[in-house]
């Protein structure tokens, strides 16, 4: 990608845009509809454990949250952008309140705990709310796929030039001095707390916001699925196998999850975790930059061929 | 009164299989310095390996031990050449974090796995003993589980005495203590590693068979199994695996507790909010001696 994906993405992103009009099927748009949720939910992830460097396991627990207060106050009456933002917002909060506790652990203790909170509050979610969460006829009766489209394709954008603004910010900088050496970003200067929190509220309020989405596009789920440790194993996944703490890698990563896992579940359901946790143990000890890693090394070797030539 | 001792009496039988559980992560976490988070699929391996060898050959599911825990003592060994060996070379929070991620991935691709081999239902091991109670007073006693609590004291007791009596468990706990010390005084660590990584897989293959046995096991069983482990490595500390046996039995205890207080479905909460409320007293002395 690199300079490429600068001049030749945002064209490719709105054509995208036309695709309801071009293909108005709907197997075509669930699917993109997929990989547009998935791309907003790596990138999400991205943020604390890319950047601020925090591998936060308790993902999940956002994208719930999100999805929990979207569902009860859009099938109440309210408007679905201000139930997503409520959504988004209650997720930010909570990240925030367990945040200053969590961010006094480091490295793997910050990762299990934030398991053990997300375990927690999924299992309370199923304990209070065992009923299945089924939208009303009426509701389903004027369900459009493509307000769903349009919003997922909206959300994924959003996310991705959040984390390129990032990138390139004074925030980011510190954020990555943070993920490199903790106590040498304190010790010159970098408020380490307050900005791993900045990391979490914002990696959160996208979690919520895609979880919201989740409620607004699914006709039935049980309210404690959405809280599942899957979504943040997920994004994990989708994150480091495309590139952790790169713009690129988690959108190529859930891509490639996405196309791969609905192509291979036609066959044998869940094979795609074998294969993909095989090559995220792979990636961890060999490729740590992922796929992007690995697409600079190729046009590294091409490159020096094409001198050579 | 009675429904809530017969509980207690349960939660009590559970928790030496917790304890069983988490000495093996225990002991790798406490030499190798490398957090398993597979460490639950492990002992959901192990549970298949004794209800294939009841399927397939009849072999009863205690006697299975024999054949289960060389197997995975074997599973352990390969484990550690081909992905935790490479982890140790990395510096202590670097090899925590990569070890997570590579547990991890493990297990993923373990549970697709075990889905793919014996399908993602629910399976136990009928016994003709199976449902053999011994009565005291009001309590009843489920013998299969009386004899897997047993068991688990049994193979801990086996495993300190290893430690404290074997050449290569001296090797083992001095490692644990100082590596650079070990190194020094002439001991192979690499080798000190592989042996506590290998141990503590059969720890968990052990613990899988007699959970399989005294409840059922399922593909999906290994990050409840992986969270109950942590959860009494971070009550017991590292050092002392009867220490650890205790935890188990505390832990099991405080969940047949909550689940008597606020009802059955709450019991996995009560070990994640001490989990929770340990983590945040204590940021960094975790897991502390």
């Amino acid at each position: 990608m690199g300079s490429s994906a600068d001049d030749g993405g945002r064209p490719r992103t709105a054509l995208l845009a036309l695709l309801p009009l071009t293909a108005p099927r709907d197997d075509v748009l669930n699917f993109v509809f997929l990989i547009l949720l998935a791309i907003t939910l790596a990138e999400s992830w991205n943020i604390v454990a890319g950047y601020a460097g925090q591998v936060n396991l308790g993902h999940a627990a956002f994208f719930g949250l999100g999805a929990l207060v979207t569902r009860m106050l859009w099938t109440e009456g309210a408007p679905v952008l201000l139930a997503m933002a409520a959504g988004a917002g209650t997720a930010t909060l909570f990240a925030l309140v367990i945040g200053v506790a969590a961010f006094r652990l480091r490295g793997a203790y910050f990762a299990i705990g934030t398991l053990a909170l997300g375990e927690i509050l999924r299992t309370t979610v199923g304990n209070v709310l065992p009923e299945i969460s089924t939208l009303p006829a009426a509701t389903i009766a004027s369900y459009r796929l493509t307000q769903r489209f349009y919003l997922a394709l909206g959300l994924a954008a959003v996310s991705v030039i959040a984390v390129a603004a990032l990138a390139t910010s004074r925030l980011g900088l510190g954020m990555r001095a943070i993920r490199e050496d903790e106590e040498a970003a304190e010790s010159s200067g970098v408020g380490a707390l307050s900005l791993k929190l900045t990391a979490l509220a914002l990696s959160t309020a996208l979690a919520g916001l895609a979880g919201g989405l989740f409620a607004y596009y699914h006709i039935s789920y049980y309210p404690s699925h959405p809280f599942g440790p899957h979504w943040t194993f997920d994004a994990l996944l989708m994150t480091f196998i495309g590139g952790v703490g790169t713009l690129q890698g988690p959108v190529l990563g859930a891509i490639l999850y996405i196309v791969l896992k609905e192509y291979l579940a036609l066959r044998w359901v869940d094979i795609h975790l074998l294969i993909f946790g095989a090559l995220f143990v792979g990636i961890v000890l060999l490729l740590p930059g992922g796929l992007v890693q690995a697409a600079e090394r190729a046009r590294g070797v091409l490159g020096g061929a094409r001198r050579a030539a | 009164m009675s429904v809530l001792a017969q509980q207690l009496l349960l939660g009590l039988l559970i928790g030496g299989l917790y304890g069983l559980a988490a000495a093996g992560l225990s002991l790798v976490f406490g030499v190798m310095r490398v957090l398993n988070v597979a460490h639950g699929e492990l002992i959901m391996l192990g549970g298949y390996g004794a209800f294939w060898l009841a399927a397939l050959f009849g072999v009863d599911p205690f006697a299975s031990l024999v054949l289960v825990i060389p197997g995975s003592l074997l599973l352990g060994a390969l484990l550690y050449w081909g992905l935790f060996g490479f982890v140790v070379r990395a510096h202590e929070e670097t090899r925590i974090k990569n070890s997570l991620l590579i547990g991890f991935g493990l297990a993923l691709a373990l549970h697709a796995l075990a889905v793919r081999l014996w399908t993602a239902d629910e399976r136990s091991i009928p016994t003709s003993y199976g449902g053999a109670v011994l009565s005291v007073g009001e309590l009843s006693i489920p013998l299969v589980r009386l004899a897997t609590l047993t068991l688990a004291l049994v193979l801990i007791g086996a495993l300190q005495l290893l430690l404290s009596r074997w050449r290569w468990g001296k090797a083992i706990r001095a490692t644990a203590e100082d590596w650079q010390a070990a190194l020094l005084t002439g001991i192979d660590i690499r080798r000190a590693y592989l042996l506590a990584f290998a141990l503590g897989t059969a720890l968990a293959g052990a613990a899988g068979t007699l959970v399989t046995v005294a409840y059922s096991v399922s593909p999906s069983i290994g990050l409840e199994w992986t969270l109950k482990a942590l959860i009494v490595v971070v009550l017991a500390g590292l050092g002392s695996m009867l220490g650890t046996f205790v935890g188990g039995l505390v832990l099991g205890l405080a969940e047949a507790a909550s689940a008597a207080t606020f009802g059955g479905p709450y019991r996995e909460i009560v070990g994640l909010v001490i989990f929770v409320v340990v983590l945040a007293v204590r940021p960094r002395g975790l897991f502390g001696r």
